[in-house]
């Protein structure tokens, strides 16, 4: 068997070990990949190219499969989020009970579609399948906190809130 | 752990929680907590030490009470209050002093929605302490599995399952016991495994998540319970990463069953071994198609592939494996508690037991609810849903998702089950039920179905991938008021392509939400095509523009 050097962390920032850490506890196993995906996501954010390829061979993957994981699953985004992401639910209870309009009143305020930044990075809107919270429909997540029997007004307000100060 | 040993935990936890003469419970499931439920635990919790009460008074989270529109929910020694906030933690701790219950939060627990049901998978939701074992075991848990793997040969086991006639309650209702026997069957190698589906994608379900968040153990029994019965030692439950509470008491339940050496090596001194993990999925409606489902646990893309060979003989990695979904397997404890013959007694003659429904959409109480098979439609939707607000009609229920049909008022008297669902061209489904009222238009509603499966299809097979794609154009044409009654028959042909020629599930299924509006809302396309207008006033056709 060819011994391979050990692959090197893309860069010295101190979440990689986290990274590393799930890898190792899973003893660097092929099928490890998406545990692996997911932790980069929740310490960074988002997918770096540089990241994957790091993953690919640490976990001797071809880069291809990893890329195509990445690719293929809706949860994994390879675009840097903003500061703080509003995720508006579009399951279809939120759908029928005004999900759309919140959407447009968001793109209306702030000129932003699903999956888009502003410009100066403060604020991202996403969508989701469905969180789960339908009998509060509709829905949308404000960074971790899930509010729901949201207006358009409520909507463009709370998001206000993101982009004019920290919060 | 020895069956002796497990009694005296839950006699010691029932002396514990006996000392208290004052419950107090906060439903901290995903619902009551984005109403703010974690706020009104603090608060009761600090109201309680405050006036001195923190040895007659236990306040705890616990999981699920259905009513999540009136959230958060919080039950006072079996009373319950509704839209409890913070402030009023006062008024609550006050009423346990002096006797006199807090009316203005009274939720009537005398009303349809809580009387109509029947709790068995749920039993535990709302009781007891999702993060506390002890307070599982106390309400009888993991005696089943102990006297399984002590007294029980696996396959009395698999002939228990059998005779209780439970169907799978993902959706499809393949009988669970044939399931089990065939892997038990199975000679594949030294390894055998069973998977839990927990990827709940369908949109408007929550019942798989409010089952892990509310009773977590009780699925980890019922695998384990599976385990033993099909000859598996390894276990994977396979979870939507957008769960974030339901993964984390999943995880703290593993972790506590370890401990106590009811997962594990050799449990209750016998040979029998299993162990568990969490796997993470990452938002793909196709992993819940159980082909699909194995490539990703396995790290690979989820795609489905052709079936046989079935996963029973060739699953992951190669190796015999069980799937079944999170209620099926929360249904295992109390059949083999029970016993077989008991639980078919529940429900009609061909579906079993009791279904978990996720309520949501037009209708007054949305929640979580069980009710017994064969239930009519119209009692759950006008009894213990409460019927439409705000003045409105009816106008369909929504079944199954996105592979599910929508049922209009003229079958509202059929009985859940199966097969008379089939029979009106929709599914049972995992359990999402959705209700609309007349300002929905079908067309719409079949459109935004369609693009759910067009942007979920896998890519793997041509008739899903291109078909639903083309499907949703057309569709979207109709909606915009450029459509034309061609476009219909074109729709007619290519859903009957589609569901014929796809590779799994979800492209087989994909077109019933059209077929099923197209067949019962057939003058709201016409209408569209017709005269350019929706009667729904949803859709913006070249009509509405004019007149805007």
């Amino acid at each position: 068997m060819i011994m391979l050097a050990k692959p090197s962390a893309p860069s010295n920032d101190k979440r990689w070990k986290i990274v590393e850490a799930t890898m190792r506890r899973n003893g660097y196993q092929g099928n490890a990949l998406i545990e692996t995906l997911h932790s980069i996501q929740e310490a960074f954010g988002y997918l770096e190219p540089e990241g994957l390829r790091f993953v690919a061979e640490s976990l001797r993957v071809p880069l291809s499969q990893v890329y195509g994981a990445a690719t293929f699953y809706h949860f994994f985004t390879m675009k840097p989020p903003g500061k703080h992401t509003c995720v508006v639910c579009t399951g279809t209870a939120c759908y029928i009970n005004g999900a759309p309009a919140l959407l447009a009143a968001m793109e209306e305020k702030y000129g932003i579609k699903p999956g888009e930044t502003v410009p100066d990075g403060e604020l991202s809107l996403l969508t989701a399948r469905c969180v789960g919270s339908c009998s509060i429909a509709p829905v949308a997540v404000f960074d971790k906190d899930v509010v729901g029997k949201l207006g358009p007004s409520d909507m463009v307000a709370r998001a206000g809130k993101y982009k004019c100060h920290d919060a | 752990m020895t069956p002796e040993e497990l009694n005296e935990i839950a006699v010691t936890e029932k002396e514990a929680q006996s000392r208290f003469p004052h419950h107090v419970c906060v439903c901290t499931a995903a619902g009551c907590l984005s109403a703010g439920s974690g706020e009104v635990k603090k608060a009761l919790a600090k109201e309680v030490i405050e006036s001195g009460m923190q040895h007659e008074c236990k306040v705890k989270g616990v999981g699920c009470m259905g009513l999540c529109s009136a959230g958060p929910l919080v039950t006072v020694d079996g009373r319950m209050y509704q839209n409890v906030t913070a402030d009023d933690s006062t008024d609550i701790v006050r009423s346990m002093e002096d006797g006199k219950p807090v009316k203005r939060l009274e939720c009537n627990t005398k009303a349809p929605f809580f009387t109509r049901q029947t709790k068995m998978v749920l039993e535990n939701s709302g009781v007891i302490d999702p993060e506390r074992i002890e307070d599982y075991i106390a309400a009888d848990g993991y005696s089943a599995l102990l006297n399984a793997i002590t007294e029980m040969r696996p396959n009395e086991v698999v002939d228990q399952v059998i005779k209780s006639g439970l169907r799978g309650r993902g959706g499809a209702g393949y009988p669970t016991g044939l399931k089990w026997s065939t892997v038990a069957k199975a000679s594949g190698g030294a390894m055998k495994y069973v998977i839990c589906n927990a990827d709940e994608g369908d949109p408007g379900a929550f019942m798989d998540r409010a089952v892990l968040e509310s009773d977590p153990h009780r699925v980890l029994e019922g695998m384990a319970i599976a385990a033993y019965a099909v000859g598996a030692t390894r276990g994977y439950i396979y979870v939507r990463a957008e769960y974030p509470l339901a993964v984390k008491n999943l995880r703290t339940a593993i972790r506590h069953a370890e401990k106590l050496e009811l997962l594990g090596n050799d449990i209750a001194g016998t040979r029998f071994s299993f162990r568990v993990e969490v796997r993470l999925g990452a938002g793909a409606f196709v992993c819940g198609e159980e082909t699909a489902l194995i490539a990703s646990v396995e790290g690979k893309r989820g795609t489905p592939r052709p079936r046989p060979p079935y996963p029973a003989q060739q699953g992951l990695w190669g190796h015999p494996t069980l799937i079944n979904n999170v209620e099926t397997f929360a249904n295992v404890p109390v059949i083999l508690r029970k016993g077989g013959e008991w639980f078919s007694k529940i429900g009609t003659a061909k579906s079993k037991g009791t279904k978990v429904f996720a309520l949501a959409g037009r209708v007054k109480n949305t929640g979580l609810i069980e009710v017994p098979m064969g239930i009519p439609l119209r009692e759950i939707i006008f009894d213990i849903g409460g019927g439409i607000p705000d003045g409105r009609n009816f106008k369909a229920v929504q079944t199954g998702g996105p592979s599910g049909g929508c049922i209009p008022e003229a079958h509202l008297d059929l009985p859940v089950d199966y097969e008379s669902l089939a029979k009106v061209g929709s599914i049972m489904g995992s359990g999402g039920m959705i209700v609309t009222d007349d300002s929905s238009c079908m067309v719409d509603v079949a459109k935004y179905f369609i693009e759910f499966c067009m942007s979920e299809s896998c890519g793997k097979c041509v008739p899903c991938r291109v078909g639903t794609t083309h499907l949703h154009n057309l569709l979207e044409k109709i909606c915009r008021g450029e459509g034309t009654e061609k476009d219909i028959a074109t729709i007619e042909e290519l859903c009957d392509v589609v569901r014929n020629t796809s590779l799994c599930g979800l492209g087989q299924s994909a077109p019933n939400p059209i077929m099923s509006t197209l067949n019962y809302f057939r003058h709201e396309y016409t209408a569209h095509v017709k005269d350019a207008s929706c009667p729904a006033g949803v859709c913006i056709t070249a009509r509405a523009k004019e007149a805007k």
